[in-house]
């Protein structure tokens, strides 16, 4: 279904943790909305010095009536910070649902869903749907600290289990969400891993998957100008079923992309073997 | 141009105000088009504006070959503006003639073909390629590319090159069929290089592509952009913009200006008509609002009809005409003052 550019209106803005939790009524956006797609936000306000728009992944939801969606997102730079001072009744130019959601799979098999940081926020639309179908799902989910965990609650509430992570052991176990993985893979006999979170995090976990047999789902984060497939700043590496890498926009073909697809050591680079690359010497 | 334009508003019906223009024998019923690769190949804008109420698409640059482009990062945003070194990623003329082009025809889209290559040769043979295609509205050649046989000079800065691939290309191009050459604002005249391309038979420019920039980030110490530079866009660049299609205009009356750079509102997009341009390309602010194509031709619509403007095609190069009556009239004022003090 085509993305559409509403005009929100935000209904809820409140701190979780070292995150924002902003809830925006977006008419036209729910409906079409599946887990794993995202939003692409202009900020600044009118005539803004800041022209690109800021992608979040779609948290929730609710279809009907004004119908809301909600994202989840850190203070990083200028515009996410102006982002966390908007006020109930604010205005925000918004565009999706955009990119390609997760795939679910056809049978009722078991599924792992890690996340890295605020990566946790699409997983949640993506746990109902499966388990809507059948789905076994046991969760992992990691932060450098327990202030950057995101949805633990709701994990426990929902998952037939919840593995925490944190790289200083404030919360769960110390270490990567990888450490625990293989075995959380294993006990559950799991076939799809779905993950979101930083990049290294998202080799990780699909090497992990491979290791163990299971196919894997990883929602990517490349830096954005657009959202909509105009501008080619999105790509990285992915090769294709006849074998061929070329440079792919995470904004239109992804961002969720099959583990085994993503040459995760080659992101950020252009691979010599891909399609197009250039010629020694050459430009 | 009609005294109504000089003198006060007496405005006008929006509904009354045409619109239409020319790039050489290239008629438009909208002056308001994309810029070459900040519309892909249209398709992926058609959710957000209709593409045949627009003046038209100009495509991403095509080369002869696939093209990867650079590594990323490919852009760093930047105040009002944003660096970018896409490096031209595309998938070779054959494909984007099968796939793209043939979209845009299929759908009833007005499409300016833009083409890029590294040598002379490969101009030619991208002009040769279209010759016979329907559906092309003008071919915008990007000289903005390095002469890989002129260790990498960029054939948009130096007359000689940038007239032989402009010659090169109107000679392979359907007779009927405008060439624009889209010249590089980092030259130190754009005048010489814009009369360099006219009498190579260039039947109007584009302008301006990119000014070169770089950002470097003081946590990491480096440049950001993985190709290092990048070219600058958007608002931050638009004096620079309507500087240089002032300055051509002004030595070339007659040659069409397809102007852009920084565009954002009606009342840009009128500044650079003022200046001289036919018709303009609006790109980064795409990216910032992907409706801004028709917004932009409405509020232009608007401004024109406040100013009581009916014709498009009056405002072309105004900005020249109103300088000199200002500049004459000071004269009158200031013959009058010393006589009266004589
Ligand atoms: C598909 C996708 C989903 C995302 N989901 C979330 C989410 O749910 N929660 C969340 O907090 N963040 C998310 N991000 C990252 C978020 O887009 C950036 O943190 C944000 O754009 C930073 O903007 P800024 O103005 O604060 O930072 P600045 O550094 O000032 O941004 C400057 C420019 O760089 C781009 N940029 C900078 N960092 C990133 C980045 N990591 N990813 C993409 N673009 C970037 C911005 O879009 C902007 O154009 C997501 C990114 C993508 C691509
Ligand atoms: C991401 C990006 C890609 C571009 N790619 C091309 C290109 O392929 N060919 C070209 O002639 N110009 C290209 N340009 C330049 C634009 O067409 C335009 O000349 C320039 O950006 C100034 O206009 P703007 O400020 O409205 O963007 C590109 C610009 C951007 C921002
Ligand atoms: S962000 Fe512009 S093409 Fe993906």
């Amino acid at each position: 279904m085509a993305p559409v550019q509403v005009t929100a209106e935000v209904v809820g803005l409140r701190r979780v943790g070292a995150y924002h939790h902003l809830t925006m009524l977006a008419p036209g956006i729910p409906e079409a909305t599946r887990a794993g797609h995202f939003v692409a936000l202009a900020v600044g306000g009118e005539g803004s010095g800041m022209l690109l728009r800021r992608a979040f992944s779609i948290h929730r939801v609710t279809p009907g009536g004004a119908g809301t969606v909600e994202i989840v997102f850190a203070t990083h730079g200028q515009g996410t910070r102006w982002l966390a001072d908007r006020r109930r009744g604010d205005k925000l130019d918004v565009i999706g649902p955009l990119g390609r959601p997760f795939t679910l799979p056809k049978e009722p098999v078991a599924c792992v869903l890690v996340a890295g940081g605020y990566g946790a926020a699409p997983l949640f639309m993506l746990s109902q749907a499966l388990r809507a179908r059948g789905c076994r799902v046991d969760m992992v989910l990691g932060a450098a600290s327990e202030d950057r965990l995101f949805g633990v609650l709701e994990a426990r509430r929902t998952s037939a289990s919840v593995t925490v992570t944190t790289d200083d052991g404030s919360s769960g176990i110390r270490g990567r969400v990888t450490d625990p993985l293989p075995e959380i893979i294993r006990a559950a006999g799991a076939d799809v891993v779905y993950a979101c979170g930083p990049m290294a995090m998202l080799a990780a976990v699909a090497a992990a998957a491979a290791d163990q047999g299971a196919h894997s789902q990883c929602a990517v984060e490349e830096a954005m100008a657009c959202g909509i497939g105009v501008c080619m700043t999105c790509v990285l590496p992915v090769r294709g079923a006849d074998g061929v890498t070329r440079m792919v926009r995470s904004c239109t073909d992804g961002p969720v992309f099959r583990g085994s697809e993503v040459r995760w050591a080659d992101v950020g680079s252009v691979p010599p073997d891909t399609l197009g690359a250039p010629v020694a010497g050459g430009h | 141009m009609g005294p109504a334009t000089a003198a006060g508003p007496r405005a006008v019906d929006p509904s009354a105000v045409d619109l239409s223009t020319r790039l050489g024998t290239l008629v438009l019923p909208d002056p308001v088009l994309t810029a070459s690769g900040c519309a892909a190949a249209g398709r992926e804008l058609a959710p957000f504006v209709d593409l045949t109420a627009i003046g038209g698409v100009v495509t991403k640059s095509i080369m002869l070959e696939p093209r990867s482009g650079r590594p990323t990062p490919r852009m760093a945003e930047t105040p009002s503006g944003m660096l970018n070194s896409i490096g031209l990623q595309g998938p070779g003329i054959e494909a984007f003639v099968a796939k793209d082009l043939h979209w845009l025809r299929e759908h009833g889209v007005r499409t300016i073909v833009s083409i890029a290559g590294g040598t002379v040769q490969e101009y030619q043979k991208l002009a040769q390629r279209l010759r016979h295609e329907p559906g092309i509205g003008a071919i915008e050649v990007n000289i903005s590319c390095p002469n890989v046989e002129s260790r990498g000079q960029v054939f948009a800065c130096d007359p000689f090159s940038a007239a032989q691939v402009v010659e090169v290309v109107r000679r392979h191009t359907a007779p009927g069929t405008p060439v624009l050459a889209k010249l590089s604002p980092d030259v130190t005249d754009i005048v010489a290089i814009a009369r360099s391309v006219r009498e190579a038979g260039a039947d109007g420019v584009s302008m301006i592509n990119t000014l070169l920039g770089m950002v470097i980030d003081p946590d990491t110490m480096r440049p950001v952009l993985g190709g290092m530079t990048g070219g600058l866009s958007g608002p931050a660049i638009r004096p620079v913009a309507v500087r240089a299609v002032w300055q051509v205009h002004a030595a070339f009356p007659d040659l069409p200006i397809l102007g852009m750079g920084g565009i954002r509102t009606g009342r840009d997009a009128f500044e650079f008509l003022l200046a001289g341009a036919s018709a303009v390309s609006v790109g980064t602010v795409v990216f910032h609002d992907p409706h801004a194509l028709a917004r932009i031709s409405a509020e232009l619509r608007e401004l024109l009809a406040a100013r009581g403007i009916t014709r498009l095609a009056d405002v072309v190069g105004l900005g020249h005409t109103m300088q000199a009556r200002h500049v004459a009239a000071q004269a009158t004022r200031r013959a009058a003052q010393e006589e009266a003090l004589a």
